[in-house]
């Protein structure tokens, strides 16, 4: 089911941050959502994983099981990263694929420290590998690659593309080259969608 | 740095001692202040009287007794009180006036209520409650929202919840209450012994050498107290840490 949001408005105060917006994000495919800083990109995105409601409007289709990158990592500080991304996922995910996975975006000799020891890209890494490996139907990603040098972009771009499998996945960022490189649909706020 | 540090503390109970022992030689009259020496020599002396360790044994029951139940309850109340705010409310004046009351006007009344046996367990659990309580409900609205959010779209089980997020995020408001409340429970349980006056506890040796001004008495007695309050402070803070150190590791 395509995920839709329509008329959707919301203020925090006196200040209107979405004000009227609608869009379709299409089932099982990417939509990333681009446009200017405070735009209303996060507060979407916020509206729809639920932490949000908005003043007016609807939103349909979300499905029950969900899973994201936030824009802050909100990684467990005392815990490494098998264990932080153990948390989210179900039995049927074992330690060896966890590590396999952390180890396949550069985590390899880091992943017995706690994350608060891990440098800023690294607990990126972490956050991404914990959304893409919870059981959920649509993924969202708030800027993902923020802070990740070029290289480890790249190789986490591709990490990302190789393992959303079939789901719905929304993405917010700044980067037209991300854009490129990841494809799929583009919605520019406040404006029009374009397929690319 | 840290050996510097042990080595400057060390001087400084030795200066301690000889500033006593000298006070004791110059006053030159043990029944106001006894030597350090002669502390010594009555606790080796103590060590071998019969009854001795059911003295200790009656005594550490019952403050600890008090002490974990306290943190039992305190973490509880807590927990509920973090969870509605108007238990929080209903707890205030409660937990306000166990601060504010001086502990002897406790005793006092709860010699009333209790017996005099049982006395340390409820007066060392009334002082630490709300040394607990208050730490546990700061700990518990200190948690991160944001963690909090992130457990719940990812749909973590409250098992899951309590471990990896609410458990480390406590962690300092424990150590902190446990570490300030241990010393308080054995404070408050020997002095609602002393006011009790039960059968066998230290209380009671604290109380007869009031009684025949025996300060060698009171000093080794006292002596004793410090080292089991920080015996079981060092042991218990060290228990906690394995058990948050295995609870991380699992």
């Amino acid at each position: 089911m395509d995920i839709i949001v329509s008329e959707v408005s919301k203020s925090f105060g006196s200040n209107p941050v979405l004000d009227r917006f609608s869009a379709v994000f299409p089932e099982n495919e990417l939509t990333i959502i681009m446009g200017p800083s405070g735009c209303g990109k996060t507060t979407l995105l916020n509206i729809l994983m639920g932490f949000v409601s908005p003043d007016s409007g609807s939103v349909s289709g979300v499905p029950e099981h969900k899973s994201a990158v936030f824009q802050e990592d909100r990684l467990c500080e005392s815990f490494n990263a098998v264990s932080n991304v153990r948390l989210v996922c179900s039995r049927k995910v074992d330690k060896n694929t966890i590590i396999a996975h952390l180890e396949r975006i550069g985590l390899k000799g880091s992943l017995s420290k706690p994350v608060s020891e891990l440098s800023g890209g690294m607990r990126r890494r972490v956050a991404i590998v914990r959304a893409v490996l919870a059981e959920s139907d649509v993924l969202f990603l708030d800027e993902p690659f923020k802070g990740l040098d070029y290289e480890t972009k790249k190789a986490v771009m591709q990490y990302l593309k190789d393992n959303m499998g079939k789901r719905t996945a929304i993405m917010v960022t700044h980067d037209m080259d991300e854009v490129r490189a990841l494809g799929g649909k583009l919605i520019t706020m406040p404006g029009e969608s374009v397929s690319l | 740095m840290s050996d510097k540090r042990n080595m400057e503390k060390a001087a400084a109970i030795v200066f301690a001692l000889v500033v006593w022992q000298a006070g004791a030689m110059l006053l030159n009259n043990p029944l106001l202040l006894v030597t350090p020496v002669a502390v010594v020599r009555r606790l080796f002396s103590l060590l071998t009287e019969p009854d001795f360790f059911s003295t200790v044994v009656f005594s550490f029951v019952r403050i600890v007794s008090g002490f974990f139940l306290a943190l039992a309850s305190g973490s509880l109340l807590a927990v509920i009180a973090g969870r509605f705010r108007p238990v929080e409310t209903l707890l205030w004046p409660f937990m306000t006036a166990i601060k504010s009351v001086p502990v002897a006007s406790f005793i006092i009344l709860c010699l009333i209520w209790l017996s005099s046996k049982n006395l340390s367990v409820f007066i060392s659990f009334l002082m630490v409650l709300p040394i607990v309580y208050t730490n546990m409900l700061q700990g518990i609205k200190s948690t991160d929202a944001k963690l909090l959010e992130m457990a719940w779209l990812f749909r973590v089980s409250w098992i899951k919840k309590l471990k990896y997020i609410h458990i480390p995020q406590l962690k300092p408001f424990i150590f902190s209450a446990c570490s300030v409340s241990i010393g308080l429970a054995w404070k408050s349980g020997i002095a609602a012994e002393v006011i009790g006056i039960p059968d066998g506890s230290i209380g009671e040796k604290l109380y007869e050498a009031k009684v025949y001004l025996s300060s060698g008495d009171l000093f080794a007695w006292t002596v004793i107290i410090i080292s089991l309050s920080i015996a079981f402070e060092k042991l218990f803070l060290f228990m906690l840490k394995k058990l948050f150190a295995g609870l991380e590791g699992a």
